[in-house]
C-alpha cells in the first residue's frame, strides 16, 4: 500500500529525516515510535502531501508521491499533531465542511457524520463550537475528520496525546478495529501505545530509522526477551517437567532453586512472548497446580527504545 | 470548481460565527456616514462625492483587518497543515478565501447604499457617478484584498498582517497622486501614474467606465492571487 524509498528532508543545514524506507501493507498498523523531534512527523507530512522530500521518492497505493499527490491526497485520513481544527466553527458544521471536500455527496452527508459521531464519542458535543471542546474531544473530532471518507489509509500523529486513559483505551481499541481493514500509520512516542496497537514498529533517532519489527521481536532481539519467572506450587517436580517439556509454547524452562516443600522456582522462555503468561496459566490450572507468582522478566519495548535512542548499554 | 464554493462558504460564514463581521460592519458603515454626513449639509449639494472620496482612506484600515486572518490563522493554529494536505488544489484554496473575503466587503459596501438612498429623497443627485462611485469602489476594494489575502499568507501575526497590508496598500494607492510624481524621474511618471491604485479610481467615480481601469484593477487582482498561490506553495521548495 506504501512504498518510501530513501527519504530524505532538510531544512536550510537541519535535517530532519534522513534516507527513510519502508513498506507498509494493507491492513498493516504501523508504529512510528521516536523521542520528540525524531522526524515521525515530517515523515507524515511528507507522505500526505504538505510537504516534498528533499530527496527520495515513495509511492501510496499506486500513485507517485510527487506526481499525484491530490489522488493521494483523496485516499488518506490525516490527523495532524495537537488535532488543528477550526476554533470557531461548530463539531458538525466542521464534519460536514471537510465532507463535501472529501467529495461525500449531500445525499449520504447526515448518515456519514451521524456514523461518525458515534463512532468516536461526540454524541454530546456535536453542536458545540470546537474551540470550547476539551483537548480529548477535540482530538477525537480530528479523527472523526480524518475518517469521515472512509479512506483506506490513515495517518495519525499522536492519536491519544492530550486524552485521558480511559479515552486512550477507547482510541486503540478504534484504531486496532481499524487496521483490520485500513493501512494505519501512527506516531508516537509512548510506548505502551505501540505494543497496544501495532503490529509492526519503526524506531526512528534524529531523522534515522534505527530499528524496526514487531513489538515482540524488537524485545526478544534482546538479551533476556520474554522471559517469565514463575512460582508453582505442584506436588512432583517431575510431573511439572514433564508437562512444560511437552508444552509446545515453551521452548525452554529452567528450575532456578531447590523447591520450598511443594513451591517451585523456574523461568520460562517461549516462542511466542505474547501470550505466554496466559498460556501458562491455563496449564497450571488445567493440571489443578497453583499459581504463586508469574512476572515477565526482563526486556520490554521500553528497554529497547532506551537503549537505542540513547546508545546504552542494557 | 465546487471546492472553491466550499471553501468560499466556509470562510464567508466563519465572519459571521464570531462578532467580527458585525464589528466591522458597524464600523465601517457609522464611520463613511458620519464622515459623508458631516460635510455634506455643509456643502448642501446632493451627491456623493465626498463619500467615494472618503471612501478609500477608509477602505485602507477596513479591507486588511478583514483580509488578515485568512491565512495567518491557519499558520498560527496549524489548520494549514489540515486544509492543505485535503484533496484541494493551492489555487483553489486562494480562490475560495479571496471569493469568501469579496462576498464580505460586497455585502459591506451595499449595506451602505443607504446613503444614496437617503440623498435622493433629499434632492436629485445625478445617477451616473454614484453608480460609477460603486463600482470603482467595488473594483479597488477587490485589489486591496487581493493584497491584503497575499500579506496575510506571509506571516502567522496577524497584527503583522494588518499593519503590513496598510502600509502596502497605502503606498499602492498613493503611487500616481501629484505630489509623490513631482519628485521622480520625469521618464517613470506615466508608469507611477498608472500603477497608483488611487487615479483609477479617480476616472471610474466621475462615471467614465473605462475597460482600460476595469482591466488595470482585474490585473492587480489577478497578480497578487498569483503571488497567493506562489506563497502557498512555498511550503514545497525544497
Amino acid at each position: 500500500m506504501i512504498e518510501v524509498r530513501n527519504i530524505s528532508k532538510h531544512f536550510g543545514s537541519t535535517v530532519a529525516v534522513q534516507n527513510v524506507s519502508f513498506d507498509v501493507a494493507r491492513g498493516e498498523v504501523l508504529g512510528f515510535l521516536g523521542p520528540n523531534g525524531a522526524g515521525k512527523s515530517t515523515t507524515m507530512r511528507i507522505l500526505t502531501g504538505y510537504i516534498p522530500p528533499s530527496e527520495g521518492s515513495a509511492r501510496i497505493a499506486g500513485h507517485d508521491l510527487l506526481e499525484d499527490s491530490l489522488a493521494i491526497r483523496r485516499r488518506i485520513g490525516y490527523l495532524p499533531e495537537n488535532a488543528p481544527l477550526y476554533g470557531d466553527m461548530e463539531v458538525v458544521d466542521f464534519l460536514r465542511f471537510v465532507g463535501t471536500i472529501r467529495g461525500i455527496p449531500p445525499g449520504e452527508m447526515r448518515e456519514r457524520i451521524a456514523r461518525m459521531v458515534k463512532l468516536c464519542g461526540l454524541e454530546k458535543v456535536v453542536g458545540r463550537t470546537i474551540q470550547h471542546l476539551s483537548k480529548g474531544y477535540r482530538q477525537r473530532v480530528g479523527l472523526a475528520q480524518a475518517m469521515i471518507h472512509d479512506p483506506d489509509i490513515l495517518i495519525l500523529d499522536e492519536p491519544t496525546s492530550g486524552l485521558d486513559p480511559n479515552q486512550i483505551m477507547e482510541i486503540r481499541e478504534l484504531i486496532k478495529e481499524l487496521g483490520r481493514e485500513k493501512t494505519v500509520i501512527l506516531s508516537t512516542h509512548i510506548l505502551p501505545e505501540v505494543s497496544a496497537t501495532c503490529g509492526r514498529v519503526l524506531i526512528v533517532n534524529e531523522g534515522m530509522l534505527v530499528a524496526s519489527g514487531s513489538p515482540e521481536e524488537l524485545g526478544a532481539g534482546l538479551e533476556g526477551g520474554g522471559l517469565l519467572r514463575v512460582q508453582v506450587r505442584a506436588p512432583s517436580r517431575e510431573v511439572l517437567d514433564e508437562k512444560l517439556r511437552d508444552a509446545e509454547f515453551v521452548t525452554e524452562h529452567v528450575f532456578t532453586k531447590e523447591a520450598d516443600g511443594d513451591l517451585h522456582h523456574l523461568t520460562i522462555r517461549g516462542v511466542d512472548a505474547r501470550g505466554l503468561g496466559e498460556r501458562i496459566f491455563r496449564l497450571v490450572v488445567e493440571n489443578g497446580w497453583s499459581l504463586a507468582e508469574l512476572r515477565l522478566e526482563g526486556a520490554t519495548l521500553e528497554d529497547v527504545f532506551r537503549r537505542i535512542t540513547r546508545g546504552e548499554e542494557a | 470548481m465546487s471546492n472553491i464554493r466550499t471553501i468560499t462558504a466556509k470562510e464567508f460564514r466563519s465572519y459571521f460565527d464570531s462578532p467580527i463581521a458585525y464589528i466591522y460592519i458597524t464600523f465601517f458603515l457609522v464611520l463613511s456616514s458620519w464622515l459623508f454626513l458631516r460635510g455634506f449639509f455643509l456643502v448642501g449639494q446632493a451627491s456623493m462625492r465626498g463619500f467615494f472620496g472618503i471612501l478609500p482612506w477608509l477602505l485602507l484600515f477596513f479591507v486588511p483587518a478583514v483580509t488578515m486572518r485568512l491565512w495567518a490563522e491557519e499558520k498560527k493554529l496549524g489548520t494549514i497543515e489540515l486544509l492543505m494536505t485535503l484533496p484541494v488544489k493551492d489555487h483553489e484554496v486562494v480562490l475560495g478565501k479571496f471569493l469568501a473575503s469579496f462576498s464580505f466587503f460586497f455585502v459591506t459596501l451595499a449595506l451602505s447604499f443607504s446613503v444614496p438612498l437617503v440623498i435622493s429623497i433629499l434632492g436629485d443627485p445625478d445617477p451616473g457617478p454614484i453608480w460609477g462611485g460603486y463600482i470603482g469602489a467595488v473594483l479597488l476594494g477587490a485589489s486591496f484584498l487581493a493584497i491584503g489575502l497575499f500579506i496575510s499568507s506571509l506571516t502567522e501575526n496577524q497584527i503583522i498582517a494588518f499593519i503590513i497590508g496598510i502600509t502596502l496598500t497605502f503606498v499602492l494607492f498613493i503611487l500616481g497622486e501629484e505630489f509623490v510624481v513631482y519628485n521622480a524621474p520625469r521618464a517613470v511618471v506615466p508608469l507611477l501614474k498608472h500603477l497608483g491604485l488611487g487615479a483609477h479610481y479617480d476616472s471610474i467615480g466621475r462615471g467614465v467606465i473605462d475597460s482600460r481601469d476595469v482591466l488595470y484593477y482585474l490585473s492587480v487582482v489577478v497578480f497578487f492571487l498569483y503571488l497567493n498561490v506562489r506563497t502557498v506553495e512555498s511550503r514545497k521548495w525544497k
